[in-house]
């Protein structure tokens, strides 16, 4: 396998609803964006394109890969659509990474969208439940945030996780997006805000779950050559894990858990594995990464995570599938402080603050959730602190971190169906 | 639509729900210079779709089957001793074919939630609880309703529940739901 990096990305600022655009410009805009980052890199070098969105549902439009792929002007070149729920975002970067990896491509533009205005909040949330079991699942209630609120009640009953530790995950990335300008709610909440929200699925309030969005990203992968003709900044992608899970989650096992290398067995006497209160999917997808970028102890090794928030709930439970802390320690980690902003005035106690930042950007809680453009987003608003480039993209420099040479990103489907974390890192 | 919360008495809206309905246009203007069209506003218009689907439950239909006839029908793999509450037609362990067994009945609630809003289908429904079940002798759990209880303060995980079938079936899985049994 050849060393893949990424040279470029671009993002649209996500919104509730773009109705001055189709999917095909909101993609434009992230790709000229980050075709205009790097000068060097004219259209005719890229080799192909990668698709990444969701629902047909929203688009009501078969195939609409490649009426963005035409609007770019990337045909006749090589393009396929990647589709994995909420992971359609990494699977789609992933796609980007292994087309430089195999040699077939030496620039490859992966790019997303999602148009999720066109159909009312409600109806929305029906589409996305049908990314659960309709034979089974579906007709009982089909809800995603019912779904999360199960789960997270179960992670509370092992493991005494608080509903104000969930509010800590809302108040951090709500007020972690003030700073970003790419981001669709840009708030400074308290913990009293968060739970006088109205209650959408018990105990999770409307400001608990993301929200949904329209919006677009691109990112641009090249080969090492490639990659140092174009900038002298270049990001390597040095680790890429996919876990998977059964699609319900009332058929996942109760077992035993999969060790991470700084645990040990006698960590978890007791606990039944996965349950429906940890992700094995999001665990298997890092300790995949993790062997491949040679990590060891993530705490220590990682500087920044974008994570996959659609839920405070999930926030906290994938703290513990990538082994920040022990399973049944994520409400403590948030907390302590250890997932804070150091520069950022929370207006809370955090003795542990800065330790290892989780969603600088806002994650999708505040950034919003065009499901298949947030992989993506993730990897660009990586891509830009590992660079220190976030004064230069955000206009403002108040959310770059003094040390950022090494970040992990992870996208989550389903229930915790399929998982991706990539490690990206300083290349030069 | 009134806002939800438990906590709260009901408030007035703070904003004017969108709505689906709306006045049909068959003109808009045109302005005589083609260059102001990049300043045009973007007309947005209403699409219905509705679609029947003929849809089968194939290898799975048994387990329908036993909702309108008062049973809760999983799968087993003897092989593996492993049961599933819904049915699976292969092991995934081992891939071997599985049998139809009854499972029980009464079970306990292994996690719950209240829905205070939801999908558009099941929108007017809510507040609704979702509960997994779980069951003596069963390898997985199984989502339900639990009916009864008002608040979800008045759920707990641990707490029996029982099976109870709706008198005309609408084959589906919700034929069945739960009720407290203690």
């Amino acid at each position: 396998m050849r060393p893949v990096y990424m040279v470029s990305g671009g993002v649209s600022k996500f919104a509730k609803a773009r109705p001055d655009a189709t999917f095909q410009k909101m993609v434009k805009e992230s790709f000229d964006y980050a075709m205009k980052d790097v000068p060097k890199l004219k259209l005719s070098m890229i080799d192909g394109s990668v698709a990444s969105y969701f629902s047909d549902h929203f688009t009501r439009q078969l195939m609409a890969g490649i009426m963005a792929v035409d609007y770019l002007g990337l045909c006749p070149k090589p393009n396929k659509r990647i589709e994995g729920g909420g992971a359609t975002g990494g699977l789609c970067f992933q796609a980007g990474w292994e087309a430089i990896a195999s040699g077939r491509m030496n620039v490859c533009a992966a790019f997303g969208f999602e148009t999720m205005s066109h159909v009312p909040t409600w109806k929305g949330n029906e589409f996305i439940a049908l990314a659960s079991d309709v034979n089974f699942d579906y007709p009982i209630g089909g809800f995603y945030s019912g779904y999360y609120a199960m789960m997270v009640n179960r992670h509370m009953h092992e493991f005494g996780t608080t509903v104000e530790q969930l509010a800590m995950v809302s108040v951090k990335n709500h007020m972690n997006a003030y700073g970003n300008p790419y981001a669709q709610k840009r708030r400074k909440l308290t913990i009293a805000d968060v739970r006088n929200s109205d209650m959408v699925a018990y105990p999770l309030t409307l400001l608990d779950i993301c929200v949904m969005s329209d919006g677009a990203a691109t990112c641009i992968l090249a080969d090492e050559e490639t990659a140092f003709k174009l900038t002298d900044r270049p990001v390597k992608i040095t680790g890429v894990g996919t876990g998977t899970d059964m699609m319900r989650m009332a058929d996942r096992p109760h077992g035993e858990v999969l060790l991470a290398p700084n645990e040990k067995k006698s960590d978890y006497r007791k606990l039944k594995y996965p349950g429906v209160h940890s992700f094995r999917a999001g665990r298997s997808a890092g300790l995949q990464a993790y062997k491949m970028a040679g990590i060891t102890d993530p705490l220590k090794q990682i500087d920044f995570v974008e994570l996959h928030d659609a839920y405070t709930s999930s926030e906290i439970q994938t703290y513990e599938d990538l082994a920040l802390c022990k399973y049944g320690e994520g409400g403590k980690f948030v907390e302590e402080g250890y997932p804070f902003m150091p520069q950022i005035d929370y207006g809370m106690k955090l003795p542990k603050k800065g330790t290892l930042p989780v969603n600088p950007s806002g994650g999708l809680i505040a950034c919003g959730h065009p499901v298949g453009a947030t992989g993506l987003m993730q990897a660009v608003f990586a891509f830009w602190q590992i660079q220190g480039s976030i004064k230069k993209h955000y206009g403002d420099g108040e959310l770059q971190l003094k040390k950022a040479d090494r970040g992990l990103i992870h996208s989550h489907a389903g229930t915790g169906t399929y998982v991706t974390v990539s490690i990206m890192e300083r290349g030069w | 639509m009134a806002k939800k919360n438990p906590a709260k008495a009901p408030a007035a809206p703070k904003k004017v729900e969108e709505l689906m309905t709306g006045t049909t246009v068959f003109n808009v203007p045109m302005p005589a210079d083609l260059k102001a069209l990049k300043g045009m506003s973007p007309i947005v218009i209403k699409q219905p779709y509705q679609i029947d689907y003929i849809h089968s439950y194939g290898q799975d239909s048994p387990f329908f089957a036993g909702l309108s006839n008062g049973k809760l029908l999983g799968t087993k793999c003897r092989k593996c001793d492993y049961t599933w509450a819904n049915p699976r037609l292969a092991c995934t362990h081992c891939g071997r074919e599985t049998e139809w067994v009854e499972i029980p009945q009464s079970g306990r609630v292994h996690t719950f939630t209240t829905c205070y809003f939801g999908g558009e289908e099941f929108l007017k429904e809510t507040p609704f609880h979702l509960v997994l079940v779980e069951f003596d002798g069963v390898d997985t759990l199984f989502l339900s309703r639990l009916i009864g209880p008002v608040e979800p303060e008045e759920i707990r995980i641990g707490m029996k529940v029982k099976a109870k079938f709706r008198r005309n079936s609408q084959l589906k899985p919700s034929d069945v739901y739960f009720v407290p049994a203690e």
